[in-house]
Parts: C-alpha cells; structure tokens; sequence
C-alpha cells in the first residue's frame, strides 16, 4: 500500500529538491571546474586556456604558506573542540539540575553568522589584548591564529556537545551497569564502554570540525582579514583574494584553479578521516 | 494515471513562472539604462535624478549602488547578467585592465566634446574606455577656530616643516588646548587604511614620477620614501591615541575625533565635506595642501579623480544609445549639472558644469589660481589592490611599533615590481 503511494508521488518530493540540488550545486559545481580551465572575467564570456592556471597556483608565493596554516588550524581546532564538547557533554549527562538550561546555552553560540562573531570577538580580543599591552591581532600572527581558534571552539563546541549528548544518552544502562557490578573503575567504563559505542558520534564530529576549520572563511574575514601581511590568512581567504584583490583578468582563473585544488584536498582528508574513524565503530 | 497529469501540470506552471520576469524586458526596445553606482554616498542623489529623467524622457532609468568596498565583487556579477548594467564605473588604467573588452568606444560621443580637458579621458589606445565624471581633491582638513585657539593661524602653515613645528606645539598642549591630539587617529581598521596606503602613499609616487617626467612605471625607485616617512611619523606622533591602538582605528573614529574638536588636523576629501558641514559653519574649515618637503612652496591640494563612466558595449544598441543620452543630460541639462553640484557636491570636468557649494573644492580651486600645482592622482597606476594591502600592514605595523621603516620600504618598492610582474 505504501510502496503504491510513494510510486505514485514520488516525484513531487523528489523533483523540487533534485531541481535545486542541481541548478544551486552541481551545475555551478561543475562550470566552476571548467572555469579553472579558462581566463575570464565575467562567467559569460570566457576562452579556454588549458592547464596553465594550475601552473600558476604558486607564482604568488601566497598557496603554500596558507595551506600549511590551514593544515595546522583544522588539526588544532578539530582536537580541541571534540575533546571540550566531549568533556561538556559527559558533564552534562549526569542529570544535575539545570542541564537542559546549560545546554541551550552552550548550543547558542552556533545560532550567530560567522561575520558578525568575527567582529564581537575582534573588539573583545583587541580590548583584552591592549589592556595587556600586547600587540593587537592584525598586528601578530600568533594572536591572530589563538583568536581565531577561540572563536571557531567557542561557536562550535556547542554543535558538537550536542552530538556527543545524542550519543552518549544511547549508550545503554544495562552495559554500565554491568560493568560496575564486573568492579569497573569510572575510568574504565569512559574508554572501554561508552567512548566505543558513542563511535559514530565521534566521526560525524570529527568529520564536522574537520572539514570546518579547513573551510573557516568568514570568521577569518572579519577577525584577522589575514593580517598582519597575509601571516593568518587560511586558504579559503587567500583563494578569495586572489580572485578579487588581483588586477588582470588571468587571475580569476588562478583563484578557480586555487579552489579546484582545495576541494580536492578537503575531500581526500575527509574521505581518509571518516575510514579512520568508521572501522573504530563497533555494533552493539 | 491523472496524478500524473496533475504532476506534470504543476511542473509546467512552475517552469513558466520562472519565465515571467523576463517578457515585459523583450518587449522593451526603447532602450534603457542601467548605472551600477560605484559611490554609496550619492546613492539617494542618483535615485532622484534618475526618476527626474524618467519622467522628463520616458527613459526609463535603474541605479543601482554596490555596498562600499563591493563594486568589483558587484559589477562582476551584475555583468554576468543578462540584464547587465549599461553604465558602470572604473576607478583607472590598473581598474580599466579587467573590463576593458567590455567598454564601448566613447570617442564620438557627445558627452566626451563636452570634457574640459582630455586628460579626463582614460585611453585604451585610441579608444576613449572611460571619461571621469568627477573631480576631487584631499589635503589636511583643518579645524580652524581650534588652530586660532593655539595661536595660530592657516598663514603660520606654508611647509611641512611649519607643519611639525605647529603640530608639535599643538601636541605639547593639548590639554590645556582641550583635545586629544594634533591630528585625528590614523586608523589602519580597512575602512581608514585607504588613507595612508593609497592617498598618502600618492604623493611619494607623484613626486617621483614628476621628477622622472613619467605617468607610470614597471619599478618604482622610492625616492621620496624619506618624505613619506616623515608625514606619516608626524600623523601617528601627534596623534590622539598610541601608535599600537591604530590598527583597530576606523574611519568613524578618526572622523568622530574631528567633529568633537579633539584633534585640529585631519587627512581626508572632499567627499567629507557633506558630513562635517553637519557640525561645521564654512569658515571653520579650511583644507591644506600635505605638504610634503619636497616642493611646499608649489603643491597644492591632491586633485584628481578615480571615478570613470564605462558604458557596455555588450549592451543592445538601443540601450548604449539611451546610456549616452544619459550620461549627456546628466552633465549638460539644467536639472544633472544642479543636481551633480549641489546634492552630490561633485566638482565635474564639464564645460556646463555648475559651481558646487562645496567648501573645500572651492579652496582647491583658489589654490589653482594662486599658482599652485595640484598634486595628480598617481594612485590609478599602483599595481593592485594587493600591493595597496600589503603596503597597509607594512605601515600598521610601522606604527605599532612591530615592524621596521624597511618593511615599509620594500613593501613599496618590492612588492610594486612583483606586483606589475604578476599582472601583466
């Protein structure tokens, strides 16, 4: 009966969404990839130029610092926010009083655009920073990189806490208990009981912070605009500027070509994390 | 079987929904216009005059005002468009090099016999790309009942070292003066940088090329760095707040600074004079030339421009035509050369042009005829918005105290021949 229904109306639940998925992605996706192939200035009128955009990926001596600024940032962020959003959900499913307040809280962060996070943190971290005597964040890297990876925790652990509550409430009693009544330690039922079976949660989270930090643009934007002289740009900022902070038509190519590179590095470090992380799940 | 027709249906009604917006544009073949205003301020002025020529010619006229500091990002997907803007703006020759296959030759047109004089006309060639619509001129703003209160007056200003000498005194004083500073913040925030790293960082680069007789060059020597220095060291000494704040300062800051009387100079434009006629009577205000140690007793104020009219040679013939009949009434009629005068404030190179109210212009324009020699506008030819960027955290970092003058240098001469390099 039900497999009827759906045949007959499959397509008015399937259609509207395919239709969007392909004219707002895939179809962009795909003439994106051709552009990187091209010289252009609008993306109406554009010749084919082969591989020679790839060629110049490095001529601006900008790629490759900021790829390794971006390798470092998505690995020191993607650490830190799993393990304080893990830390934050365990203390939060002991059931004390006022747990579901602590966690809309901590989930709220997530609920403001990257933008304007950007700028409150910028004016708090500067305030901070001169009232220490220190040199402000468009003045140092080191601050820079430090403000931009609290605020990329500060609005992600909440997301990620909330996963970590999901998985951690499924986790069933009876194994606990059993293992206390077997003379467990606290410490033993965390990593040999609830860390394995809360497995998935871990690569969905890993996934998220990973893929995040390599894609951090916004926040970037606005908190540092890659000061000072390109030291904190990450790789999402620098493929932007050299789109448009370059004169010359040849360069939005670059910048095509540049993003091509980067998808591709983004997806090959997402596809090795989630192998990693998915053969540690274990069935119940 | 008839939810299937019922699907389909619904599919076919949705797919000419989306075709709707476009028929009435096909029926069109009056020609119309499209402006992609490149200045924010105006934008309310654009809007009035546009609907004045509306209802004057039947033409019917959209302008559209990208967001400050968006214009490129905007013009590159209005141009995309099928509807694409008629009108758009450059801001020079290095601006000119990605749009220049789409600019329609402008030589016959009527607008360009009505240039005062070619050199504001941007050239490809022969061909006339792009004809500036407006003059502006920047120098050091005065806030003049403030300076007579230190005891002196616009006389005592004649050089740079007149400058220090008043603006050291100044600072020593300030407070019983009841200020903050000689001068305003020189804020490195991005909404303020542009004043150092593309205005200021003009007169270096107008002094060299002068002296070499060139407007542009693939190597900049950086002979007048020395000069630059010197400015720029006066601006963050005597200056409202510590050197290690300014890399937060932002425009509103420095102007905001202004308004309370709590510093007496002031580096910006003409462009401010709508704003601080809000606070100030005319003859509190004064612009100075930023005189510089080279040839103070001859510089005037930094006039020239960076906004040029671009019509779109893609566009349909009607819709060029209508462009120039436009961009001719805006400068020609009674009701574009009031308008452009004074609500926009603009001083245009035309020969009907009206005289604006504008403090300032009217300052630059006595300069002139007392013989001084208004500094061009050589910033058109910096290599990209790149090279400006870095020449910015060069000078903030300068300014706090983390970084060396030698930064500052090769970041200026450096970086100008990788940059020029890296463009062609």
């Amino acid at each position: 009966m039900v497999g009827k229904t759906i045949k007959k109306w499959w397509p008015i639940f399937v259609v509207p969404t395919l239709a969007a998925f392909i004219i707002g992605f895939l179809w962009p996706f795909i003439w994106g990839i051709y552009l990187s192939f091209c010289k252009f200035t609008t993306v109406q009128d554009v010749t084919f130029v082969g591989f020679s955009n790839y060629q110049k990926i490095l001529l601006d001596n900008t790629f490759s610092h900021a790829f390794w600024l971006t390798v470092a940032f998505a690995f020191i962020s993607s650490i830190l926010i799993n393990v304080l959003a893990f830390a934050i959900a365990l203390a939060l499913t002991k059931g004390f009083k006022g747990t579901n307040a602590f966690r809309t809280v901590f989930f709220m962060p997530n609920l403001i655009g990257g933008i304007v996070l950007g700028y409150i943190w910028q004016t708090l971290l500067n305030g901070l920073l001169s009232k220490w005597g220190q040199p402000l964040l468009a003045l140092s890297a080191k601050n820079g990189f430090i403000g931009m990876l609290i605020l990329l925790c500060w609005q992600q652990i909440g997301y990620m806490m909330i996963i970590y509550v999901a998985g951690l409430n499924n986790v069933s009693p009876d194994l606990i208990e059993a293992a206390q009544i077997d003379g467990a330690t606290s410490r033993q039922i965390l990593f040999k009981i609830k860390l394995p079976m809360i497995m998935p949660s871990v690569t969905i989270c890993t996934f998220l912070t990973l893929t995040n930090g390599f894609k951090m643009f916004d926040q970037n934007l606005s908190l540092t605009g890659g000061d000072p002289a390109k030291q904190s740009q990450l790789l999402a900022l620098n493929i932007y500027d050299t789109f448009y902070a370059r004169s010359g038509p040849q360069w939005k190519g670059i910048g095509q070509a540049k993003a091509v590179v980067f998808f591709i590095l983004v997806v090959a470090i997402a596809l090795i994390q989630l192998k990693a992380t998915s053969s540690k799940e274990v069935q119940q | 079987m008839k939810m299937k027709k019922v699907t389909a249906m619904g599919m076919a009604v949705l797919m000419a929904a989306t075709m709707i917006p476009a028929v009435p544009a096909m029926a069109d073949d009056a020609g119309k216009v499209y402006y992609l205003n490149f200045k924010p301020e105006q934008d309310e002025d654009w809007q009035n005059l546009a609907k004045e020529y509306t209802e004057e010619t039947g033409t019917e006229v959209t302008v559209v005002t990208a967001a400050s500091g968006q214009y490129e990002t905007t013009l590159q997907s209005e141009m995309a468009k099928s509807d694409a803007p008629t009108l758009f703006q450059v801001n020079g020759p290095v601006g000119l090099k990605n749009w220049k296959d789409y600019c329609y030759d402008l030589k016959d047109s009527d607008i360009y016999s009505q240039l005062t004089s070619d050199s504001y006309s941007l050239k490809d060639g022969d061909a006339v790309d792009g004809i500036a619509y407006v003059i502006e001129s920047y120098g050091l703003i005065v806030n003049k009942t403030l300076l007579e209160k230190a005891g002196y007056t616009l006389d005592d200003i004649k050089s740079f070292d007149d400058l220090k000498k008043v603006a050291d005194d100044i600072q020593s004083k300030k407070d019983d003066l009841g200020i903050k500073g000689a001068f305003t913040s020189a804020g490195m925030d991005g909404s303020s940088d542009w004043r150092f790293k593309t205005h200021l960082a003009n007169l270096p680069i107008y002094y060299e090329y002068k002296e070499d007789g060139i407007d542009d060059t693939d190597a900049i020597k950086g002979t007048y760095l020395d000069n630059y220095k010197n400015v720029f060291d006066l601006y963050i000494t005597d200056s409202t707040c510590d050197g290690s704040e300014l890399s937060a300062k932002t425009a509103d800051d420095s102007r905001n600074e202004f308004v309370n009387g709590e510093a007496v100079f002031y580096q910006n434009g003409s462009w401010e004079y709508s704003e601080l006629s809000k606070t100030f009577k005319d003859d509190e205000l004064a612009m100075i030339p930023i005189y510089f140690g080279v040839d103070d007793a001859n510089e005037g104020l930094a006039t020239g421009t960076e906004n040029y009219w671009c019509v779109n040679k893609n566009a349909s013939e009607a819709d060029v035509k209508a462009t120039l009949d436009f961009m001719n009434w805006c400068v020609t009629s009674e009701a574009g050369t009031k308008s452009m005068a004074e609500d926009m404030g603009f001083t245009i190179p035309f020969k009907t042009a009206e005289a604006p109210s504008n403090v300032f212009v009217k300052q630059d324009a006595e300069y002139t005829e007392a013989g001084l020699t208004p500094v061009s506008w050589n910033f058109t030819t910096m290599p990209s918005e790149e090279w400006k960027n870095t020449l910015g955290s060069a000078l903030t970092a300068y300014a706090a105290g983390s970084g060396s003058w030698d930064d500052v240098k090769s970041a200026f001469v450096d970086n100008w021949a990788t940059e020029k390099a890296l463009s062609e």
